[in-house]
């Protein structure tokens, strides 16, 4: 904790908006009483929450060292949420609306980032910053520097309006109907704190973008999103609502066609109280808009936030910004001068400048594009960022959901000099919106819920595919990677090409880091379709899965074939047969280092489990059993490919049921095939017991079954049978885990 | 000058081509097993993969440990977190002896034994801290008197010198050499 924290508050006075200052003097008072035990935990949590103060990793003051789990003695007692240790470091979300920073903000950035975190940010797949580390008495410091610059922490996590996503190219696109970047502000700040959004279930995420086919604001898979369509000279919105991934992704559904620009602050706040009023609020599993949208179906939610805007009372500010739009421009600092053809370039600015360098719309001009390795960004290169947004442009930098920055209004004529200020501070990697330019959340670093290592993985993978990046063929180059840790999908997984997200497996007692393989999602199109999981492999075994899946694509492809049509057309179960040896884990002994995640050294566990006298040699029948409902489930997606809609669901049930059983079996090796007695059974001896619950999703996997056990044989359409498959997937995935809590149970780990 | 925390000190290495800091991995969960450290060990973070980075991390509740990447900047960093007890110019000790004690922990690692060895005659203090100390002459000033009380007890009397460092944006930093 900083001894300075208590003297920002009257350095920075008069410096601060009166309203943020205030509310930030409540969390800090907030703070104090929590510290002397005067606030239940709980309302605490959720109050940081909604400040942006989440928990992180080991936050519970236990940790596995590889041996054994030790306790983290931290020096203060109490607590800062249910299990969550005051002193525990924690993580920072720093809102950045529609992703656009200038220069103050980067550098109050770098130093809150140096001060109070490890020196490093870093950017979020939705156009946030993180800071990690960070101790929760030193928050309203660090609060009170951001809001000084014009940031703002509220709402970043918590149940709440999430930061509103932007296409980063807003107003300089070649392709867009017109600059969303005012829209996307002020239903921002309209939101933001707004009474109506302050009870809703679970959170709730706003994108805009300006094209329906490009990818830069991923619409398709928000709570809320718009695009920009014209119709007769009018402005407005091609609404979409109920998208989102999760565990179980949706994509939104159309909401109308055209919204006026008009109507957008209105309608939206009519979204938020339908949603606030009547979405679930006791599960948070099924809290989300997409769930409330799918039970009361897309008329009658129409009708209910129709009626709902009807009986609004009016407000001013629903319309008083669209006066100021006119004005709404960002200027170049520089006049357009076009790039210069000289005999001799930079070394490498040839190859940046083909991948990371964008042409403006307005002649001369060009958007520039920083690709940061795993969104990371440290402190001297934040600086670096403002220096040059100063010198080239008119500090007219954004975020972006692929976890770089980039700068607008660049003179091509400036490129050769800003590349070599940029590469002298180690920012001028190449290779932007590439397959080098991989997506992933946080995983194991720093999340409670990571089960792989999902920045160790894109670390590994990010130096592999550099080193060839320049002689791979271009149809490799334009793939996109995205890693989750865990199935909840931060990193967005489900949208890319090739997409991986982190599950384990058990083998004679020790537990093995791996990736799901999720093929057949789109980027493009605003996240147009999702993939599906084909398998399972190891952590370490991904890279090779990478180049046998790239390298079939390659020598398979039809002339002009995208990856996505070419998954469409072998199809998964020969996609699957690409890498299904490298699913056989081998044991301990013949290769331990598959045993290890990347990034680490320990041995990857949840305790001291199972090396006993039959590790390596005899193997439970519940292996094999598990990996039957795992070839039972993908059956379900073949099925599902090959438009078997009803074989799909059966299967995919039938999986699920399956891997049931093969748990009860470890506690009653007599249980039958009775469908009912297995789903009673389950009932009272795993979810009643809580055996089955996860960690952190608490009895969500155990319901996916009993909810598809109770309506089994019913008829089911396309997007059900689709959801049926994800949700078996998952069960499968947190069968894995029961059994391994069973084995660890079992020796009194 | 009243309060001063957080101080960082940075000893620089002597470059060595063969050194891998991906080998700190195993090491710093070592010492987090082993408990080798005298304060509360969290976890291990890597960012090798930032040109600008602070390489491999040890995460305590009290510091960060790491040594930059960068065959010119390798150097072994302690960044300290928390307040800590005595005079200033304790401080100043307390903080280089634990910088210095992690140097001499790193050197007889077997993995780094023959490759890393740090300079023992020159290391920078800084405070990371803008508040209390921006980077300009009022704080050099200030900060003089207990840091050469501190370099004094530890080095002897007119064996260094001392300069502030950096850009006033920076940290404050004061560089350190010993005096041949």
């Amino acid at each position: 904790m900083k001894v300075s924290n208590s003297l920002w508050k009257q350095r920075l006075e008069g410096r601060i908006e009166p309203h943020l200052a205030a509310e930030i003097d409540i969390f800090e008072n907030e703070v104090a009483l929590r510290k002397q035990g005067k606030i239940d935990e709980k309302v605490f949590a959720e109050t940081r929450l909604r400040r942006g103060c989440y928990g992180q990793r080991y936050d519970n003051g236990q940790r596995h060292d590889g041996v054994a789990t030790q306790k983290i003695e931290f020096p203060t007692a109490g607590t800062k949420g249910p299990n969550t240790l005051w002193d525990a470091p924690g993580m920072q979300r720093i809102k950045i609306p529609f992703g656009g920073v200038n220069a103050a903000q980067l550098e109050m950035l770098a130093d809150v980032a140096e001060e109070y975190s490890d020196g490093v940010a870093h950017i979020t797949t939705r156009q946030d910053v993180q800071l990690h580390f960070v101790h929760i008495e030193d928050t309203p410091a660090l609060m009170r520097r951001l809001a000084s610059v014009g940031i703002t922490t509220r709402e970043a996590c918590g149940n709440t309006v999430r930061n509103v996503t932007g296409c980063p190219i807003a107003g300089v696109c070649r392709t867009e109907t017109f600059d969303v970047t005012p829209y996307a502000k002020a239903l921002a700040y309209f939101l933001l704190g707004h009474p109506d959004c302050q009870d809703f279930g679970r959170k709730f995420k706003i994108a805009f973008s300006g094209c329906r086919t490009e990818a830069c604001a991923l619409v398709r898979m928000h709570d809320f999103g718009a695009i920009a369509v014209e119709r007769d000279g009018r402005r407005g919105f091609e609404l979409y609502v109920g998208g989102g991934l999760g565990t179980v992704p949706q994509q939104a559904r159309l909401y109308t066609e055209f919204l006026p620009e008009e109507e957008l602050l209105p309608l939206a706040q009519a979204v938020c109280r339908v949603f606030a009023r009547l979405g679930e609020k006791k599960n948070r599993n099924t809290a989300r808009l997409k769930f409330l949208v799918s039970k009361l179906g897309m008329d009658e939610f129409k009708r209910l936030v129709s009626e709902e805007r009807a009986g609004l009372p009016f407000d001013e500010r629903w319309t008083s910004w669209i006066a100021d739009l006119p004005s709404w421009r960002e200027e170049p600092l520089k006049p357009a001068e076009l790039l210069e053809i000289t005999p001799v370039r930079p070394d490498g600015f040839d190859d940046w400048r083909r991948t990371n360098v964008y042409r403006q719309r307005q002649a001369g001009y060009a958007t520039v594009t920083i690709a940061l390795p795993l969104g990371d960004i440290s402190s001297r290169q934040l600086r670096v960022v403002a220096d040059v947004a100063r010198k080239y442009v008119r500090e007219t930098v954004r975020t972006t959901v692929e976890q770089n920055l980039v700068l607008r209004w660049v003179s091509e004529a400036d490129l050769p000099s800003l590349y070599a200020e940029l590469r002298a501070a180690g920012l001028a990697e190449p290779g932007a919106g590439t397959v080098v330019d991989i997506a992933a959340c946080p995983g194991t670093d720093t999340c409670k819920l990571g089960i792989s290592s999902s920045r160790g993985l894109a670390a590994e993978l990010r130096e592999r595919l550099s080193e060839r990046q320049f002689v791979m063929d271009q149809a490799i180059r334009d793939l996109r990677i995205k890693i989750s840790g865990c199935f909840n999908s931060c990193g967005q997984h489900h949208v890319a090409d090739l997409g991986f997200y982190g599950v384990s497996r058990n083998k004679a007692g020790y537990t093995v880091p791996h990736f799901q393989v999720v093929l057949g999602g789109q980027w493009r199109n605003n996240a147009g379709s999702y993939g599906l999981a084909i398998g399972a492999v190891p952590s370490k075994r991904i890279p090779a899965a990478v180049d046998r899946i790239t390298g079939s694509y390659l020598s398979g492809r039809a002339a002009g074939e995208s990856f996505q049509d070419w998954v469409k057309r072998v199809g998964k179960a020969a996609c699957k047969a690409m890498i299904e040896d490298l699913m056989v884990i081998p044991g301990h002994d013949e290769e331990p280092d598959l045993y290890v995640d990347w990034a680490d050294a320990r041995k990857f566990s949840i305790g001291d489990i199972g090396v006993g006298e039959c590790a390596g040699a005899v193997v439970n029948p519940i292996d094999f059993q598990l990996a039957a409902c795992e070839r039972e489930s993908f059956e379900a997606q073949l099925a599902l490919e090959a438009g078997e809609t009803a074989r799909a669901a059966e299967l995919a049930y039938g999986a699920m049921l399956h891997g049931a059983a093969a748990l009860l079996r470890q506690l009653l090796p007599t249980v039958s095939g009775d469908p009912d007695q297995i789903a009673s059974l389950f009932r009272s001896r795993l979810v009643d017991t809580q055996l089955f619950h996860d960690p952190f999703a608490g009895s969500k996997f155990a319901h996916y079954f009993l909810q598809a056990h109770e309506r089994r044989g019913r008829a089911v359409s396309a997007e059900q049978a689709h959801q049926l498959v994800e949700e078996a997937n998952l069960f499968i995935e947190a069968s894995h885990a029961c059994y391994a809590r069973m084995q660890s149970q079992a020796v009194g780990v | 000058m009243k309060v001063l925390d957080h101080l960082r000190i940075r000893i620089p290495a002597d470059a060595d081509e063969a050194f891998d800091g991906g080998l700190l991995i195993p090491v710093f969960h070592r010492w987090i097993q082993t408990r080798a450290l005298s304060e509360t060990l969290i976890d291990v973070t890597d960012y090798r993969h930032l040109a600008d980075g602070p390489g491999v991390l040890l995460v305590c509740h009290d510091a960060f440990y790491s040594v930059d990447p960068h065959p010119a900047r390798r150097a072994l960093l302690y960044t300290r977190r928390t307040a800590m007890a005595g005079a200033i110019e304790d401080k100043i000790e307390a903080a280089y002896e634990a910088a210095k004690e992690a140097c001499g922990r790193l050197e007889r690692e077997p993995e780094f034994a023959g490759k890393l060895r740090f300079r023992k005659d020159e290391f920078e203090v800084s405070v990371n801290d803008r508040l209390l100390a921006p980077n300009t002459e009022a704080t050099f000033q200030a900060i003089s008197t207990p840091l050469r009380a501190a370099l004094d007890r530890r080095l002897g009397p007119g064996r260094y010198t001392i300069s502030a460092i950096g850009e006033a944006r920076d940290l404050f930093t004061v560089a350190v050499r010993a005096v041949p």
